[in-house]
């Protein structure tokens, strides 16, 4: 029951809208197969899989809107769920953010999702092999491999019908030495999990852990460093590049409460924030991470240039704010792509006189919307670049810097790389604040 | 965004973008009726768990427990004059849990019948088999005495479920124009219900049924100068609570008033929300011409509000044994305060520093009769006079540091999430001297006083760490001067404990907590709360974070 196909979904959407009695009704359902393990001290610590569809009904009166769901679908469970639905409606207040159903629409069809995925075994067999490398080196691993299909299906009483499926498959692991003195990172997600290879992130991690003990304290200051793409977006946290994209909302901007509210009223929209080789787009169609066709209320995505030569083109409308304001509504995509060059990090790091190469940022939170300043921390593999090599490894750093500095201090763009269902460069960024060290490790 | 940590207002002020992934809400939508509801008799709950039990026995289980549980939850989310979404779910099934030759194993259910919980506790049974494969120490459980049929219930006085919708959206729109009226320019409030209705049976011979209640009422009022382009917010100063609706009736009481010269007011186990609110707009507007604060090293007095969300983060998280042994490696991190660290018996502070552990505080979020695996929940040290006495631990984590018994602090989000070690409240003891904040404030010469909590960060071990706060004033030879803006302090957790003066007394000791404490992957939300008073920390290191963009 878990994922079901086009038809079988618009099916029972179908049904499901032939016993609404309310003047507008949207209804949709969300499915999904998965299954995940988790290891700690070279050994599973928890393992198990989920089985789910849900159906959420949204009935209108009027201006008056309400919603219920169910995850069982027997004629009977159905008719209540919209019974419910349209009883929560009538008890409403009427929205004075009203906007009525979208009718039909046209999607894309992003590359298609993989045909084979991980099942309970290969999740232990990838386990197994990760634990297995880093015990031969007497070092500790912690894991988390995650991964399945999902389905969305859309229908609404103005005719619209949307479908997709989608596979996607996340590993991350630490190493630490025994002695706790070294610890590496390395993560990836990837729509077809046989372009998952959890041992060779596995061994980078592990190098990073045996390359990071022994490590020195350097004074905190502005410093030159190579953000890998880890250190960039993180897609369960804020992150530095996340946190700037997810905020480009048209709305809290107009209101006057942004970084993209503009001096005297209204938003920054058109202007020059960044250095002008920063371009980042969303593209569902894009092969190495395709995205959504549709959005909740099933806006169709489309390719959006969000910043071009440093220049912000666009700002997140909502049906409601776009109305109002008179522009096109913005589907949200669900994820973003950062043009860059063709240096791996490793160029880089040649390319570099002096410098820090981070792996990893942590615990990233706002300090100031105003100016969307962040603090965090570095973790799981820091080191100090002398001469375009890695000299020797540091004792991590916090940071107080903000992604719109950063992103006027660039010196180079490297080769993007997928991360967190994004396409992301490792950047090499000039008088990156840090402001004190941590012990650590 | 899919983890929050320990979300505070940044996701209300976010806006409607992102509220639907708000955790520990994602149940089934409802109608309001149904969470009046009774839930299942006790009896019928004792023959469904037997199904279980007797199944899991029968198929090799050394030890099994079942937790059957009825989630409800309701929150109302307003800004300025509307109402943004009400919504009201339901979650209901089982989750059971098995031992087999020292393995675990896990299964969960919503169908909840006796056949189907036999056949779900088979499959666990079976996992724990496969999971014998990998399994490398096996598990032990520190023994627990069954408890035979007991029940507990969070002393409320009245349950937010039975206040009718109206009333609680006037609440919200009340306090938004208070503030409004007040000076903010925008207010986003909420108020979040949550009635966990837990049964648990173990081959102990426990079968415990509970009602837990918990409640927060917040907001965010924000300021703006349109004509500079800047805005400030104001967030509430309200804690989230294990009491009733009785919570937000006003008592005089039950508040506290801040150092002579902060208007600030500090709130008990009563909360005025339409004060707070109009105060609020005042503060979130004044904030727009503050003095920026000079950087440098100066003495603090933490509001009780403020303290909290600290000892969260240098205190509550390094002392979790799960973290300290190593299972959150690859996710929330390990802890400073390893084994080793502690067998050195170094100091973690100051002799002032008296950090307990409990979930029996009335009013805290922390507060229930037993924990996930049928143990009676206790109070207990973890910090002495400044040095690391104990951890936090669950049954099968006791032996590890020579324990017989666990601390009563295993705990799961849902039915269908398997229990784990989660943070009890973590308190620090009030000074047994009389003190007043005022008084403390008399004693200092250059100082900060930091009411609410706002900006956190702190590394994966706990040793550094960043915070900032809703209100800030200086404070010049004992005395309150003026109210200052772009505060935020860095210290190392030994270092600042090491610093601590000491707290004011009982009479001041307050509540701080949160509904989203994040842990495990994949992750599970918990509440806790942290009590404290007003307390001073000397020579701490404070920024400026105001930049220009």
């Amino acid at each position: 029951m878990a994922i079901l196909s086009k038809d079988e979904a618009q099916a029972l959407l179908k049904k499901v809208l032939s016993y609404s009695t309310a003047d507008e009704c949207a209804v949709s359902l969300n499915g999904r197969t998965t299954g995940n393990i988790r290891y700690a001290r070279n050994s599973v610590s928890t393992a198990g899989s989920q089985n789910s569809v849900s159906l959420a009904v949204e009935s209108r009166f009027g201006k008056r809107s309400g919603v219920a769901t169910c995850n069982e679908f027997d004629d009977a469970t159905l008719k209540r769920c919209v019974q419910r639905a349209e009883e929560i409606a009538k008890l409403a207040p009427e929205s004075p953010e009203y906007v009525p159903l979208l009718g039909p629409q046209t999607y894309v069809s992003p590359p298609s999702a993989a045909t084979t995925l991980l099942t309970a075994a290969t999740r232990a067999q990838a386990a197994a092999d990760s634990m297995a490398l880093c015990a031969a080196k007497n070092l500790t691993a912690a894991g988390f491999l995650d991964g399945g299909t999902r389905f969305q299906a859309l229908r609404n009483s103005k005719g619209l019908e949307a479908y997709q499926q989608s596979t996607n498959t996340d590993f991350s692991v630490t190493v630490r030495t025994a002695d706790g003195r070294g610890s590496g990172y390395a993560i990836a997600d990837v729509t077809d999990p046989a372009k998952l290879n959890a041992k060779a992130l596995t061994q980078r991690a592990a190098d990073k852990a045996l390359g990071s003990v022994n490590a020195k304290a350097i004074e905190p200051g502005k410093y030159t460093v190579i953000l890998e793409p880890a250190a960039l977006m993180d897609g369960g946290d804020l992150s530095l590049l996340g946190g700037l994209m997810y905020g480009l909302d048209a709305r809290s901007a107009d209101e006057g409460r942004s970084f993209m509210t503009k001096k005297g009223g209204g938003n920054r929209k058109g202007e020059k924030l960044f250095d002008e080789r920063v371009n980042i787009y969303s593209d569902p169609m894009n092969a190495e991470v395709p995205g959504s066709a549709f959005d909740g209320d099933g806006l169709p995505t489309k390719r959006l240039s969000w910043i071009e030569k440093g220049v912000v083109k666009q700002l997140y409308y909502s049906r409601f704010w776009a109305e109002k304001n008179k522009v096109a509504a913005t589907a949200f995509p669900s994820g973003f792509i950062m043009t860059g060059g063709t240096q791996s990090t490793a160029e880089l790091i040649k390319g570099t006189a002096k410098g820090i190469l981070v792996t990893r940022l942590w615990y990233i939170r706002e300090v100031d919307p105003q100016t969307l300043l962040y603090t965090g921390l570095t973790r799981d593999g820091t080191f100090y670049i002398e001469n375009g090599a890695i000299k020797f490894p540091i004792k991590n750093l916090r940071f107080n810097e903000s992604p719109i500095i950063m992103l006027n201090n660039i010196e180079a763009i490297g080769r993007p790389q997928r991360l967190a269902g994004c396409l992301v460069p490792p950047l090499k960024i000039r008088d990156f604040t840090f402001t004190s060290l941590s012990d650590a490790i | 965004m899919k983890r929050r940590d320990f979300v505070g207002l940044t996701g209300l002020a976010a806006g409607a973008l992102f509220l639907p992934s708000l955790p520990g809400f994602g149940h089934t939508p409802v109608d309001p009726a149904r969470l009046l509801e009774p839930g299942a008799d006790v009896i019928v709950k004792k023959r469904l768990a037997d199904a279980a039990l007797n199944a899991a026995k029968a198929a090799g289980a050394d030890y099994a427990d079942v937790r059957i549980g009825r989630s409800l939850n309701q929150y109302v989310f307003t800004r300025e004059k509307q109402v943004q979404n009400i919504v009201s779910t339901e979650s209901y099934g089982v989750g059971i849990r098995v031992l087999v030759a020292g393995c675990w194993g896990f299964a969960s259910t919503s169908v909840v019948t006796e056949a189907n919980l036999a056949a779900t506790a088979r499959e666990a049974v079976s996992i724990a088999k496969a999971n014998r494969l990998v399994m490398k120490e096996p598990v032990q459980l520190a023994p627990q005495t069954g408890y035979g049929e007991v029940s507990w219930k969070t002393p409320i006085q009245q349950s937010a479920f039975e206040v009718p919708i109206k009333q609680k959206v006037d609440l919200l729109l009340t306090a938004n124009a208070a503030a409004l009226d007040a000076g903010a320019n925008y207010i986003n409030s909420a108020l979040f219900q949550v009635n966990e209705q837990k049964y648990f049976a173990s081959t102990d011979g426990s079968y415990i049924d509970q009602d837990i209640h918990r409640l927060w009422p917040t907001f965010s009022a924000t300021a703006v100068d349109t004509k500079s382009g800047k805005f400030r917010s104001r967030e509430s100063l309200s804690a989230p609570v294990g009491l009733g609706f009785e919570y937000l009736t006003p008592s005089a009481a039950e508040q506290v008033r801040g150092p002579q010269g902060t208007d600030t007011i500090g709130y008990k186990l009563r909360y005025d929300m339409l004060a707070d609110a109009a105060l609020a707009g005042k503060q979130a507007k004044a904030k727009l011409t503050m003095k920026s604060v000079t950087p440098g090293k100066y003495d603090l007095v933490l509001d009780p509000g403020h303290l909290g969300l600290t000892i969260h983060e240098s205190v509550g998280h390094p002392t979790e044994l799960d973290r300290v042994l190593g299972y959150e490696a690859n996710f929330a991190g390990t802890s400073f305060a390893t084994l080793e660290w502690k067998a050195k018996n170094l100091p973690y502070g100051s002799k002032a520093v008296n950090i307990v552990a409990d979930k029996l505080q009335p009013g805290s979020v922390g507060n229930v009769g037993y924990d996930d695996e049928g143990v009676k929940t206790r109070e207990w040290d973890l910090i002495k006079e400044g040095k690391l006495v104990n951890y936090q631990k669950i049954r099968d984590q006791a032996h590890i540091v020579g324990q017989k018994e666990s601390d009563g602090c295993a705990y799961a989000q849902s039915w269908e999430d398997v229990q784990f070690q989660r943070m009890p409240n973590v308190s620090l003891r009030p000074g047994t001297a009389k003190m007043s904040p005022d008084e403390m404030v008399k004693g200092v010469d250059k100082g900060i006083y930091i009411a609410g909590a706002g900006s956190f960060s702190i590394d994966q071990q706990r040793f550094n760490f960043q915070f900032g706060g809703q209100l800030f004033f200086a404070i010049e030879k004992g005395k309150i001067t003026e109210p200052l803006e772009d505060v935020a302090y860095q210290s190392n957790t030994q270092e600042f404990w090491g610093a601590c003066q000491g707290s004011c007394d009982q009479s001041d000791y307050r509540l701080f907590g949160t509904f989203f404490d994040g842990k495990g992957q994949p992750s599970q939300v918990s509440s806790v709360s942290h009590g404290s008073a007003t307390t001073r920390f000397n020579g701490v290191n404070v920024i400026n974070t105001a930049r220009k963009v």
